[in-house]
């Protein structure tokens, strides 16, 4: 890399051969001549072989962009902004408003977090501080395997063991205790179906889990050690050597890690597709049936009949890639952010 | 004892504890998902599973030409994602030092890692599927193209880095072009990172289904053509896990626990690969 942009500086003058014999000195000149040439050529084209495909991967974003937009402009068209707060979604009349999956999408991704967050937190705590050192590997090996489970296990997980058992056990004690509280009671009365917007959110949070835990494992690991030694010899407990020098000293790559796994979340089809409900209709109640973008896609798409239709859902799938991006692309800038500062410090 | 002592202690017992138990949290749905699945897959495994198609329901069946069908979309998909995937990785670690395209490439691609894989499925859709006229298992192979290429780029990109300067400056000074430099030295050095990062790939693509759901579709009877719909395990796994059938439900089991055998298993063999490379150098 930089060691071949800089000229090669030789200390002693160029060797030279005097003791072979002229002939096979200018010979060799010659045929060193062509390849040389030819070398050149060939190491240009090698070159721009492989700018190539960096540019092509490039190039494939905006082409998902490009072909999204294109296929969306009908809907695009004929809805305009109102797509964005409408709550009808009618194939037969030809309605369409996207508020019910957006809203369900936020939501379902809210949940994960709010319980993926400070499990992960945790999670990454036992594995920096805690853990002794022949279990570290072990534990982070399992908790990796979480996110290396297909999600469409997940999914049938979720709908076949997770909401029955949810729905006899859990649901029916919401709507006792929690449901009569003020403010957030109306959230958990409805009836215990097992399937809903709060079960889809709770097998999401699952699954962000391993890629939150990892990411805070991961910058967790990179406070110097003095830093941690100082606090300690000042006599801090463990909880406050993590809680007032590791996690103020990783705060931007431990909110890049949850911006991650808010990614990650969002564009979730299968599980959230199995065990969502897929309705229609804005509800208060979590216990209830909602719809994500990514659920109505892989439901409606190869039965959506008309072209109004599939270019309503493709711009469902505009927004939800749009969404993801920008959420990605910030978790991308927090966690080179972390790793340049700590460049300079060290 | 101070009180403000006992109070420190007491809240630091109290969070450790409770770090504890969110770690015994998350190995609590790893076993509790991996039993049921155990459970209820290995009751479906059976000789059929392999030797008989996808059967209407009511009838006796089992997966093979979903089997076939996800194999063979693989196949293909590694085919056409890991050359692009090396070749843009190369320009990342090797040419990329300076200018806008490495940087902005970098970032894309680590965003294209995470993206919904739904809207793959749709892009291919609109690009492939529409433009040809139906389903087809060329269209899923291509959709999972589209996921192989971010991952190998990244670890292609990550593994040639390790690889020491001074193993670049030594073939330089011996007169090798560059070309000759980066294919017979620097990949060389870094083939058993690579192949981690291709299983990583395949492990990934294995158990994709959101984008195969408008391109390959499904198929119920065997198919070798790669131009028509095309049967594959995940997509059969959701049709028949929605369906009110038992026996269906029965074999969505088998086949989920074939998928989740494959992945794992392939990431373990990652693993073991790159440890092992770790510990040669």
């Amino acid at each position: 890399m930089t060691a071949f942009d800089q000229p090669v500086q030789l200390e002693e003058g160029p060797v030279t051969a005097p003791s072979l014999p002229q002939t096979r000195i200018v010979m060799s000149k010659h045929l060193s001549d062509a390849q040389l040439k030819r070398q050149h050529w060939l190491d240009l084209l090698f070159r721009n072989t492989t700018l190539f495909f960096a540019f092509l991967v490039l190039a494939l974003l905006a082409g998902i962009l490009i072909s999204l937009f294109v296929g969306a402009y009908p809907a695009i068209q004929a809805f305009g902004l109102k797509f964005l707060v409408s709550d009808s979604w009618n194939p037969v009349t030809e309605e369409f408003g996207a508020l019910v999956p957006i809203v369900g999408t936020l939501v379902t991704s809210f949940i994960a977090l709010l319980i993926g967050i400070p499990v992960s937190f945790g999670i990454a705590l036992f594995l920096t501080e805690l853990s002794p050192r022949w279990l570290k590997r072990p534990l982070g090996t399992a908790i990796e395997l979480l996110a290396g489970i297909p999600s469409i296990i997940y999914g049938m997980w979720g709908l076949f063991v997770f909401a029955p058992v949810f729905a006899d056990h859990v649901e029916p004690w919401l709507n006792d205790h929690v449901g009569p509280l003020p403010v957030i009671g109306g959230l958990f009365i409805g009836p215990p179906m097992g399937i809903g917007v709060l079960t889809a959110g709770i097998i999401l949070s699952i699954m962000v889990i391993p890629f939150i835990a990892s990411v805070m494992r991961d910058v967790f690991e990179i406070v110097p050690a003095v830093l941690k030694e100082s606090a300690y010899g000042v006599g801090c407990t463990t909880w406050e050597v993590v809680w007032n020098i590791v996690l103020p000293y990783t705060k931007a790559g431990v909110i890049g890690g949850v911006m991650l796994g808010f990614g990650r979340a969002l564009g979730e089809t299968m599980a959230v597709t199995f065990v969502i409900g897929n309705a229609y209709e804005l509800q208060k109640s979590l216990l209830m049936p909602g719809n994500s973008i990514a659920s109505a896609l892989a439901n409606e798409f190869t039965e959506a009949v008309g072209d109004l239709y599939t270019s309503a859902l493709i711009e469902l799938g505009l927004i939800l890639f749009v969404i993801t991006f920008i959420v990605l692309a910030l978790s991308k800038i927090l966690l080179m952010q972390l790793r340049k500062s700590e460049g300079r410090q060290s | 004892m101070l009180p403000i002592y006992a109070q420190r202690r007491l809240v630091n017992g109290f969070n450790l504890a409770i770090s504890l138990l969110t770690m015994g949290f998350g190995l609590f749905w790893l076993a509790w998902i991996l039993f049921t699945l155990f459970k209820y897959g290995f009751s479906g495994l059976s000789l059929e599973l392999f030797t008989q198609m996808t059967p209407p329901p009511g009838s006796a069946g089992g997966l093979l030409n979903a089997i076939a069908g996800s194999l063979a979309m693989t196949l293909a998909a590694v085919a056409i994602g890991t050359p692009v995937g090396i070749m843009a990785g190369t320009y990342l670690a090797e040419f990329g030092g300076r200018g806008w395209l490495a940087p902005t490439t970098r970032f894309i691609n680590d965003i294209l890692l995470s993206a919904p894989s739904i809207v793959i499925g749709l892009f291919i859709y609109e690009i492939y599927v529409v433009k040809v006229g139906h389903f087809a298992g060329w269209g899923g192979a291509l959709a999972l193209a589209l996921i192989v290429i971010p991952v190998v780029v990244r670890t292609t990109e990550d593994m040639l880095r390790l690889v020491p300067n001074s193993l670049r400056e030594a073939a330089a000074a011996l007169g090798a072009p560059r070309w000759k430099v980066i294919t017979l030295v620097t990949w060389r050095a870094s083939k058993a990172g690579m192949m981690t990062g291709i299983l990583l790939a395949v492990a990934r693509i294995s158990g994709e289904t959101a984008p195969l759901l408008f391109t390959a579709l499904n198929n119920q009877f065997w198919s070798a053509d790669m131009n028509q719909p095309m049967a594959n395990l995940p997509v059969v796994v959701f049709q028949f896990a929605m369906s009110p059938y038992e026996d269906w439900h029965k074999l969505a089991w088998a086949g989920a626990l074939l998928i989740t055998l494959g992945v794992l298993g392939l990431n373990i063999v990652a693993r073991v690969l790159f440890r092992h490379k770790m510990q040669a150098d």
